[in-house]
């Protein structure tokens, strides 16, 4: 099976030309092709994980495949290939998984949308590139797909391109992940110029002998940035939020679960790079921290149901990088699978409640249980997923990277994970108190969506539930003796961080209905006491503002400086180099009289200047 | 082989010509359809010669070889080598696109299309000779027709941007003439008989102040065509004023001879003169290459975002030259190929929305993906392919470039500057590139629609041909490239062979 | 005994009455008739060098039923440009003929 894996990514690439030119009139078979390809996909994805079981592939024992896609002889070999390992294995199985339990949702939710077709092509698209992503052996093919799901999002997030505000969130996601990018190719470029190579496998077998750490960390560091943009990390977070203008189909896959990861995908298949680096690994620490708590703290003060899930996606973002910080890699991945699940199902919930009402804003929602009973039990299964309570998904790898901070002695950002998982806490049921349940509001009344949008959500629920098991501390084989950086090890269980986790997500919660599940006028008092924190939290601490002013005044005067130059200074040498000619021919036609007598006087003369010059020797020899 | 299939390729235009001038002026179809059939017969056949080219065995083939003026050693020779082969290619598929581009043509059509055919048999002239004096004439040849190409059916100041365009470009080959006669008379004084046969004088030992002082007649002479900063303002504005098909040749092409030009006689005539300027280059690119981008950023003309675009793309040409190692110069005859073919598309596009629509102003476009969706796809993948997205030529060729000047540790300006910042310089160009681009496409294509152009029909039947060819190309070249390194490499493989031959110089800085 | 110095000097003084008339006259048939003096004044040169110097040979005198025969051709193109001119324009001034320069 594992030979033919190519096949996973390439099933779907294919989809995509067909439903552009073959299927694009007939939406119902265009659908069909793509839900086709990516159910083929999962299918043999399992197919791989069961392989990797039972032929024993580990970390330390990939298989790989590959071949020669660009060659120049003894400069450079990139290869098309594909890596497979337990860590391979189990982001393939996440993302056909997802991919195709959205695009089941999406005949639903799609319905009757004049684009159908070209969704569902770029969806196929967009799966085989992040499978593509996943599967890469090494630096240059990761990020040739890295590059590849950047135009997915784009494409996806503009869907809607004839609101402004879609298109240009569109633009502003591409550039700020190309700012990414522009790390990231700096990045792995100096390790080509260092190793010669870009192969994932070959690099493992030559960083750990290099000795000039400061130029690897600075390596480090640039590839570092491309995680930074593409999982929204500050300070390169800005794009995600706006990124929700596009259909909530794509936020729940390629803005949750999906393509976001992929940065700290990369983290964990670059993390023999980081893991001998331990300044670098603090600065991812950090970052990942620092987003983790920024953008909870932002998420708490949102009004559009969308937004705070994105905020809060960012936040476990943010998490999942401070795992692969602080050196859990099995935490990271073991946090980015079950995040996947949960996350998709909440996006896809609210995708339901978009679906049903026309509506964002929570607060002109409310008491939709009446009306959505699936929707609704299957948010609030997430949303406790997403809060940490057991023994849900959420519960156990949250868990796993609270413990791996704290046993790694990183009690700082332990501190602030705790904190970040009661401010989870209270922001989801703040969201769900409102939204889901009290009085109706505004005469919206919600209705349950058709069958292919309530059984995703159903399956997705059930996966919130058990996909933490694999990883308990309870657990034998579990996760983190599949998936792992060094040696295999098991995690004993931490009783007293399980304890305070549960704890705090439980105080949010209670705070949350305090505040949001019965009538009060809590919030808005807190609100107008700290008018100025308010503000600064609804207006995102400002980060847009900051680069909006810094495009606008820096980069575009800037621009418009050089424009002038090039049309004035530039431009008005050369030009001025023609007008001189002009002026001194303007001049110097002045001689010319046009009167014939004249100009034979002076022929006549120069003759017989010339004439006696030439005579001279005869005459006794002015010139020799 | 037998057959002449270069001179076959440069003569199919002119064959095509002859049979214009014998048609009547009434007869536009007709006079249409005879060129593009004879585009066409250049197209396959440089399909066919792309095709036959052995890799393998690299080098200058399809040789052919008639003596013209045997007393100065002047031969019609021609044949191409890996380098050569791609840009011919180029050549046909621009012209083959920029025929149909110009379908909607309805001004004097005859002469238009005699003037495109004798432009197009010029540039294909230069590409496949291998003697400096036919190389030479035939650059003339390509400039010529460009000025009443410009000036008569062109656009926005066309009389202005005309002459404009022609005094730069001759004043460039006049350095350039001057360049190849001291070369003819050193080389003529070496060898004790006269020859323009390039393999010939790259043989000769030309020393170093020689080197020095001709490699920069020839930097000046093609860089004006290339165009390097600050040589380059005849681009914007000629783009701008020339009508469509002219536009995609001038873009895609005609620069590209300047590029050739600068590798084929410069740096493989002069390599040791190349070395001591290469450093001049590599600072006038990363202006090229950022600042051209920046002023694009704040055109409000659309031909004019994509004509400094052109600038800003050329300025990776020139650093793939600057850096003189096999990865940079494939990655830079790459660009030439991949950029001819991106440009040729936006103008194509351009041109279509012009004609309908009669503007090229930005601000007045919004939501055009409403009415011409082909259009506006076609748009968005020339764009993608400037931005250098994977999966499309570009990509790859700016790759090359970059890994190739990243990888070459030689620093300037007493360790200030280094190929490496310059590298680094050069990639934030791709930023900047992204921004702008997909700024136009946002502003002219996305957006609500707007029903002052509702009456703007989206592209179809023949003005599809040039939007597909040159879209598929694209995609061809990018998910495949070794279908067109492994060609150039084979071409410059010698040439780096002759780089590294010569002794180690330092640079201008 | 006239030598030819004398010729010589008959020449000279031909030629500076005709360079006078075709510098010096306005109207354009004197000066066509100084240009005609100076053509005269090398058929004399002409005649005599070959008269005193190569006497066995012709030479001279060929020539100079050249310098003749293309003088009349140029008389009668000259002619007919002044002809015209003066149709056109109503003169024969020549230093009214200045459109030469622009």
């Amino acid at each position: 099976m594992t030979s033919y894996a190519w096949l996973i990514p390439v099933l779907p690439a294919i989809a995509f030309p067909i439903i552009v030119f073959i299927t694009r009139k007939v939406r119902f078979l265009s659908a069909l092709v793509a839900i086709a390809a990516i159910a083929a996909s999962f299918v043999m994805a399992v197919g791989v994980l069961q392989e990797v079981f039972l032929l024993g592939i580990t970390m330390e024992h990939p298989v790989e495949y590959a071949v020669p896609w660009l060659q120049i002889p003894g400069l450079l070999k990139i290869e098309a290939g594909i890596l497979i390992d337990p860590l391979t294995a189990v982001m393939l199985l996440v993302v056909t998984l997802v991919a195709l339990l959205v695009e089941i949702y999406s005949v639903g939710y799609m319905h009757g949308d004049p684009g159908f077709s070209s969704f569902f092509s770029y969806l196929s698209l967009f799966s085989a590139s992040m499978l593509g992503l996943v599967l890469a052996n090494n630096y240059f093919m990761i990020f040739f797909f890295w590059e590849l799901v950047g135009l997915c999002s784009y494409l996806l997030i503009g869907f809607y391109y004839h609101k402004p505000e879609a298109a240009r969130a569109g633009l502003k996601a591409f550039v700020t992940n190309r700012v990414a990018d522009f790390g990231f190719m700096l990045g792995f470029f100096f390790l080509f110029a260092m190793f010669g190579t870009f192969n994932f496998r070959e690099l493992a077998e030559a960083i750990p002998g290099y000795q000039n750490t400061a130029f690897l960390a600075l390596a480090a560091a640039l590839v570092f940035i491309g995680p930074i943009g593409k999982s929204a990390q500050f300070p390169l977070h800005v794009w995600l939020p706006d990124a929700m203008e596009g259909p909530t189909p794509v936020s729940a896959l390629i803005h949750a679960a999906t393509m976001v990861a992929a940065g700290v995908y990369l983290l964990a298949r670059a993390f023999v790079l980081f893991a001998s680096l331990p300044d670098v690994m603090l600065l991812v620490a950090y970052v990942g921290g620092f987003t983790a708590l920024f953008s909870a703290t932002i998420a708490v003060a949102q009004r559009d149901i969308k937004r705070i899930l994105a905020y809060s996606t960012m936040s476990q973002l943010g998490y999942m990088v401070m795992a692969m910080g602080v050196g859990s890699m099995t935490a990271g991945m073991f946090h980015l699978m079950t995040h996947a699940f949960f996350k998709a199902l909440l996006f896809l919930g609210a995708g339901s409640v978009i679906h049903a009402l026309e509506e964002q804003d929570i607060f002109r929602m409310g008491g939709l249980y009446k009306d959505m009973k699936v929707t609704t039990t299957t948010f609030v299964i997430a949303a406790l997923a997403l809060a940490g309570l057991p023994p849900l998904a959420g519960f156990w790898s949250k868990d796993e990277i609270l413990a791996a901070t704290f046993d790694h002695g990183f009690t700082g950002l332990y501190i602030l994970g705790t904190l970040v998982a009661f401010l989870t806490a209270f922001y989801m049921f703040r969201l769900i108190f409102v939204a889901f349940f009290g009085k109706r509001r505004a005469g919206l009344h919600g209705h349950e969506s058709p069958l292919t949008m309530t059984v995703p959500l159903l399956i997705l629920a059930v996966l919130s539930v058990v996909s933490g098991f694999v990883g308990t501390p309870f657990t034998e084989h579990g996760f983190s003796t599949f998936v792992y950086y060094g040696e295999p090890h098991h995690v004993e269980p931490n009783y007293a961080v399980m304890l305070i986790s549960v704890l705090v997500a439980l105080a949010g919660i209670g705070l949350a209905w305090l505040f949001y599940g019965r009538p009060s006028d809590v919030p808005e008092r807190i609100a107008n006491r700290y008018r100025s924190l308010y503000n600064l939290l609804v207006n995102k601490y400002y980060i847009d503002e900051i680069y909006l002013w810094l495009f606008r005044r820096v980069v575009l005067g800037l621009s418009e400086a050089f424009n002038w130059h090039d049309r004035h200074v530039v431009d008005g040498i050369f030009d001025g180099v023609g007008d001189m000619t002009r002026i001194s021919g303007r001049k110097l036609r002045l001689l010319q009289t046009g009167n014939l007598q004249t100009y034979a006087l002076v022929i006549f003369t120069a003759v017989v200047i010339i004439a006696l010059w030439m005579a001279a020797p005869v005459f006794g020899g002015v010139v020799q | 082989m037998n057959f002449p299939i270069l001179t076959a390729i440069m003569l199919a235009p002119v064959v095509g010509l002859l049979f214009i001038l014998l048609i009547p002026e009434r007869e536009e179809l007709t006079i249409k359809i005879t060129a593009a059939v004879a585009t066409f017969v250049s197209l396959v056949l440089a399909i066919v010669a792309y095709v036959l080219y052995d890799n393998g065995r690299g080098g200058l083939q399809f040789l052919q070889d008639v003596s013209w003026v045997p007393s100065f050693g002047i031969n019609y020779s021609v044949g191409v080598d890996g380098m050569s082969m791609p840009m011919v290619l180029l050549t046909a598929i621009v012209i083959f696109t920029g025929v149909f581009a110009s379908w909607d043509m309805t001004k004097r059509v005859k002469e238009f299309f005699i003037f495109l055919l004798m432009l197009v048999t010029g540039v294909f002239g230069v590409f496949i000779s291998r003697d400096l004096f036919f190389f030479y004439l035939f650059f003339e040849v390509a400039v010529i027709p460009m000025y009443l190409l410009i000036g008569i059916w062109g656009s926005t100041r066309k009389e202005y941007a005309a002459m404009k365009l022609t005094l730069y470009l001759l004043v460039g080959s006049a350095f350039a003439l001057i360049g190849i006669i001291a070369t003819f008379l050193y080389a003529a004084q070496q060898l004790g008989h006269a020859t323009f046969d390039i393999q010939t004088l790259a043989a000769v030992k030309y020393d170093l102040g020689f080197q020095k002082f001709v490699f920069f007649l020839m930097l000046i002479g093609f860089g004006v065509l290339v165009p390097i900063w600050p040589l380059h303002l005849w681009s914007p504005d000629g783009h701008v004023a020339a009508p469509t098909a002219v536009s995609m040749l001038h873009a895609g092409v005609l620069m590209k001879l300047g590029a050739y030009g600068l590798i084929r006689v410069g740096v493989f005539l002069f390599p040791e003169g190349a070395k001591y300027w290469a450093p001049l280059i590599a600072v006038l690119c990363i202006v090229n290459v950022v600042y051209g981008a920046m002023i694009a950023m704040v055109q409000k003309d659309l031909k004019f975002v994509i004509g400094y675009s052109s600038v800003s793309h050329m300025g990776y040409v020139l650093l793939g030259i600057a850096a003189l190692n096999t990865l940079s110069l494939n990655g830079a005859v790459a660009q030439m190929f991949a950029h001819g073919i991106m440009t040729a598309l936006f103008f194509a596009l351009v041109g279509n929305v012009y004609h309908k629509a009669h503007t090229r102003e930005i601000a007045r476009f919004g939501g055009l993906a409403h009415q011409m969706p082909r259009v506006a796809a076609g748009f968005l993948i020339g764009g993608l392919a400037s931005l250098g997205l994977p999966g499309l030529n570009n990509f790859v060729a700016e790759f090359l470039i970059f890994i190739g000047s990243f990888t070459r540790d030689q620093s300037l300006l007493g360790g200030l500057l280094s190929y490496r910042i310059l590298s680094i310089l050069a990639i934030s160009g791709i930023v900047i590139t992204a921004t702008y681009v997909l700024r136009v496409v946002k502003n002219t294509f996305f957006g609500p629609r707007k029903p002052e152009w509702d009456h703007l029909e989206d592209a179809r039947g023949v003005e599809m041909v040039p939007i597909v060819v040159l879209v598929a190309t694209l995609i061809l070249f990018g998910l495949l490239p070794s279908l067109q390194i492994d060609m150039i490499n084979s071409g410059v493989a010698p040439l780096v062979a002759k780089i590294e031959a010569a002794k180690a110089i330092g640079g201008i800085f | 005994m006239i030598t030819l110095n004398h010729y010589l000097a008959l020449g000279g003084l031909l030629f500076c009455i005709g360079l006078f008339g075709a510098l010096a006259k306005k109207n354009a048939v004197a000066v066509l008739m100084g240009i005609e003096l100076m053509l005269n004044a090398v058929n004399i040169n002409l005649v005599a060098f070959n008269h005193f110097l190569e006497p066995a040979r012709v030479t001279g005198q060929v020539f100079a039923i050249f310098v003749i025969v293309v003088a009349a051709a140029e008389v009668a193109v000259g002619l007919a440009l002044v002809l015209n001119i003066y149709r056109r324009r109503l003169e024969s001034n020549v230093d009214d003929l200045d459109w030469m320069k622009w």
